[in-house]
């Protein structure tokens, strides 16, 4: 009887333990919230942490916006052609670009750069005993170390998912109608026609700024909540970035379903 | 690392972020065109509006002078209430006839106002009383096909 009843008492424990995490993450959050007051009167802590989550992780954006626009250049025109509409090459890579693409990839980029490494500061901190130190010393180590991580993240992750947006645009031009050779005037102008800004360009920043707080809140959450030892801190990280774009792609799909329905 | 090398640093950030901001909002969006400082609204009954959907243009001649911003239904004369928003630099006669037209075959659907003569302009809030529903594919069709038939049995 015993054998019968331990899977389930398995299960049960597991559904437990992860409804306890989220409630433990909740109350995480608020005291991130509570705190992050002082860490917008210190400000050069916060400008330290959009230093290393924001600007180290530009190349890549820059790079990986760049190659996407590419393929999308590529794949768009192939298939506009069967409809021979190739004008609307430009439309094309702009809406999948502000609208989609943009925010998750660059989340997605943005988790398993900049997450990952704030789980691993904040996690080896705890298993230094870092953040006992400081607790020792009065200073609060979510004052001082989560907060300004976590806000430098949401800083961030708009001016990121921004630049890869344009980026790609940049890309989908250069192989549309310098490689190619769609008309340059049709490409931006049946673009301008296509893409509204409160619409188009304005849910997608909403988007990567809903990004940006899950994947901050997560990965300074994962750090502090990690277990204190080298094996506790490295599968902290990989949960970081897992949960990370899983959450990234199930808030897309509900920003999405509630952003871009009915009208259009 | 020096603490002025960071802010500097997270200057150039800000500033790409931003600069890419605005590229995207004036160089792929149409902030820069379709902003309408100053419009009015207008309002236009058609029997069947076809495809018509809220925020697609109105043009005249062509170009774009407005936009539409609610479709509704009439329940008491069946028809269907579209009103529009149009740039305040325009004024169109009293007689400007409101019709829905397709944007090449497969498209979208648009309103275009063909200007009257009249010498009365039209003013905010005003109903458009002439106008021209959308043209219905299978109505189109049944229609050559009845004639046809009709044609067919002449002959014989």
């Amino acid at each position: 009887m015993a054998d019968l009843g331990s899977p389930f008492r398995k299960l049960g424990h597991l559904a437990v333990d992860r409804i306890w995490r989220l409630g433990f993450a909740v109350r995480f959050l608020f005291a991130v919230l509570r705190y992050s007051g002082a860490s917008f009167r210190r400000l050069h802590l916060t400008l330290r942490e959009i230093y290393f989550s924001g600007v180290l992780s530009l190349l890549i954006i820059m790079v990986s916006g760049l190659f996407v626009g590419l393929v999308l250049g590529l794949q768009g025109y192939e298939i506009l052609q069967r409809f021979g509409s190739t004008e609307a090459l430009g439309t094309l890579v702009a809406l999948s670009l502000t609208r989609e693409l943009g925010p998750v990839l660059a989340a997605i980029f943005f988790a398993s750069r900049a997450g990952s490494s704030v789980t691993a500061e904040i996690g080896l901190m705890k298993a230094t005993e870092q953040l006992k130190a400081m607790d020792m010393m009065a200073v609060n180590p979510i004052a001082r170390v989560v907060a300004p991580r976590f806000w430098g993240g949401v800083i961030s992750m708009p001016f990121l998912a921004a630049l890869f947006s344009a980026m790609g645009v940049l890309g989908g031009w250069l192989i549309g109608v310098v490689f190619i050779g769609v008309d340059d005037g049709a490409y931006w102008s049946q673009m301008q026609s296509g893409v509204d800004f409160r619409y188009d360009i304005w849910n997608g920043v909403v988007k990567s700024f809903v990004f940006g707080f899950a994947v901050s809140l997560i990965a300074v959450f994962e750090g502090y909540d990690s277990v204190p030892t080298a094996e506790g801190v490295s599968r902290a990280i990989t949960r970081t970035v897992v949960t990370s774009v899983l959450t990234v792609l199930a808030l897309d799909f509900v920003l999405t379903s509630f952003m871009f329905r009915g009208t259009s | 690392m020096n603490r002025t090398v960071i802010d500097l640093w997270v200057g150039i950030f800000v500033a790409i972020g931003i600069a890419a901001l605005l590229f995207l909002a004036l160089k792929v969006g149409n902030l820069s065109s379709s902003r309408l400082s100053e419009t009015y609204a207008l309002q236009a009954r058609f029997d069947n509006i076809g495809g018509l959907k809220v925020r697609g243009p109105v043009k005249s001649a062509g170009v774009v002078v407005g936009r539409i911003v609610d479709i509704k239904f009439d329940a008491t004369t069946y028809e269907a209430v579209v009103n529009m928003e149009v740039d305040g630099r325009y004024r169109f006669p009293k007689d400007t006839i409101a019709a829905i037209y397709t944007s090449g075959l497969l498209g979208e659907q648009f309103v275009g106002f063909e200007s009257g003569g009249d010498e009365k302009m039209l003013k905010a809030g005003d109903t458009l009383t002439k106008t021209q529903s959308a043209v219905v594919l299978e109505k189109l069709i049944s229609q050559f096909l009845f004639n046809k038939a009709a044609e067919g049995q002449d002959a014989k």
